[in-house]
């Protein structure tokens, strides 16, 4: 794939502020966090930004900390950090099973939490290099008309493929958001929208600043994802459920997907099985429900049909698995899908 | 534009002029002539590149030179000082875990990154360590082993 990275201006401010006034000077600038996304779509001429804004140097985007009863996780914090820091493995391991499954080490050394939620969407014909998408015709993305996913429709079909997001949206996790106009706050769900080429509900001169996790007693939460290879691979598909259990019946069912279209999203109609068991007639209820909502398509090297059934599959074993934990007792220190428990600073 | 980039390579203290758009492997490669680090897929895919900064394994290809200021950078050149081959390297050359050697700086430095943190890697840890890291001929048996036999000779 090497070509020469384009030319651009690199600026490293200290404070948000400074950030976002940057932004807003040079309507082609770009965030740059870890680089891991953005670094090789430059060098592939997807995008071509004047000027880099250098936001690794921001105090007010690092750090994890309890804040009242939700746990704030800054976007610029790796997923190294993430994978291996207590208080996430106390209050969200979701989150840090969700992030060991990204990429290889070498990423999540540098790959961030905001740029793993705000990461592009992806596409066979849109994930290569200049030459290959000229002589394609280039693509809805990108310099051409037509999405060669779909070519008599007309949106973009690239696929959202982060991880991290699914497994936030089964906690029910928030975005703080840093613009113009101030600061706001969102739902993570609110933060996508249905269309592969412009994926994010984010402003131009708008940055995620950080993510809200609230806190949730008695819940048990893992995330899945199905690959071509096991490692530094996108997912086909990706699942997180989180669920509670009261005796034998379900007190609570959260499911979200990822990898499936240019949205991750949170299932709907799981409510439906609160009050009921495990079994296998709940499951298939389910299979239905994750076949029915996803909305797979042809832009990665696997039909769609094998990405809607593993979207489906992965989403039985982990509420047949997490349902039998959840009667256990937990587990001592605390693993990926212990209990979380309330949070106290 | 260039600019001034200060950071502590294989032990030295190092200023040269960088441009903005300098990646990592550009700069340890043209710049400061260690070609130990190799230039495989140049798009974060395959690991040949790794190099440690602050002790963390990254991808030189995908690190901005500019944001290395005032960090410790190490490449497989750093490991051997006067040509004296380190413990991982020796298991590497003995356990048979290099056959073309394209990929094995990387390999060694996402190992050696490893080592540092946990002296006593069981299987699950060095697949988990490696699994950013492809070879295309010996494959990752011998590597494994490699690894393994240097963590056992650890004083």
């Amino acid at each position: 794939m090497t070509a020469a990275m384009p030319g651009f201006r690199l600026v490293t401010p200290r404070s948000l502020a400074e950030a976002l006034a940057a932004r807003a000077a040079d309507p082609l600038a770009r965030f740059l966090a870890g680089g891991t996304d953005l670094l090789p779509a430059m060098a592939r001429g997807l995008v071509e930004p004047e000027t880099l804004i250098d936001i690794g140097m921001i105090a007010e985007l690092a750090g994890i900390a309890v804040d009242g009863d939700r746990l704030r996780i800054g976007a610029a914090t790796t997923l190294a950090r993430l994978q291996a820091d207590a208080l996430v493995a106390r209050h969200a391991p979701v989150l840090a099973s969700a992030a060991a499954t990204v990429a290889g080490p070498q990423h999540r050394t540098a790959a961030t939490v905001g740029g793993n939620l705000c990461l592009d969407t992806r596409c066979v014909f849109y994930n290569q290099s200049q030459w290959w998408r000229r002589a394609n015709g280039f693509c809805l993305k990108r310099e051409g008309t037509v999405c060669h996913v779909a070519p008599t429709g007309t949106r973009c079909h690239a696929a959202f493929s982060g991880d991290l997001a699914p497994a936030a949206m089964v906690l029910d996790a928030s975005v703080e958001i840093a613009g113009p106009g101030g600061r706001r706050i969102a739902k993570l769900c609110e933060l996508y929208r249905d269309d592969g080429a412009a994926p994010l509900c984010l402003g131009d001169e708008e940055l995620l600043v950080a993510l809200h996790v609230p806190a949730a007693s008695g819940w048990i939460a893992d995330y899945a994802k199905s690959r071509v290879r096991g490692a530094i691979d996108f997912p086909l598909a990706g699942v997180a459920v989180a669920l509670r259990r009261s005796g034998d019946t379900l007190a609570g069912l959260r499911v979200a997907l990822t990898g499936t279209g240019s949205r991750p999203f949170r299932l709907a109609g799981t409510d439906a099985e609160i009050g009921h068991g495990v079994d296998d007639a709940a499951l298939e209820r389910l299979d239905k429900l994750v076949q029915k909502q996803v909305s797979p398509m042809r832009s990665t090297m696997t039909p769609a049909h094998y990405r809607r059934r593993v979207a489906a599959a992965l989403t039985r074993r982990l509420v047949r698995r997490l349902f039998a934990e959840a009667a256990q007792p937990p587990m001592r220190g605390g693993g990926a899908t212990a209990p979380q428990s309330e949070m106290k600073p | 534009m260039k600019s001034i980039l200060r950071l502590v390579l294989n032990g030295r203290t190092r200023e040269d002029a960088v441009s903005d758009r300098s990646t990592l492997l550009d700069y340890l490669r043209a710049v400061a002539g260690l070609t130990g680090t190799k230039q495989g897929c140049d798009g974060g895919e395959c690991g040949a590149c790794t190099v440690l900064l602050d002790d963390a394994p990254v991808l030189a290809c995908l690190t901005l030179a500019r944001r290395c200021e005032g960090k410790r950078v190490e490449t497989i050149e750093g490991l051997a000082p006067g040509g004296r081959l380190s413990r991982l390297q020796r298991a590497f050359h003995e356990r048979l875990g290099t056959q073309c050697g394209f990929c094995t700086p990387g390999m060694i430095m996402a190992s050696e990154a490893l080592l540092r943190r946990n002296r006593n890697p069981s299987d699950a840890a060095i697949r988990d360590a490696l699994s950013g890291n492809l070879c295309r001929c010996t494959g990752y048996v011998k590597i494994i082993e490699s690894v393994k036999t240097s963590a056992a000779a650890e004083p």
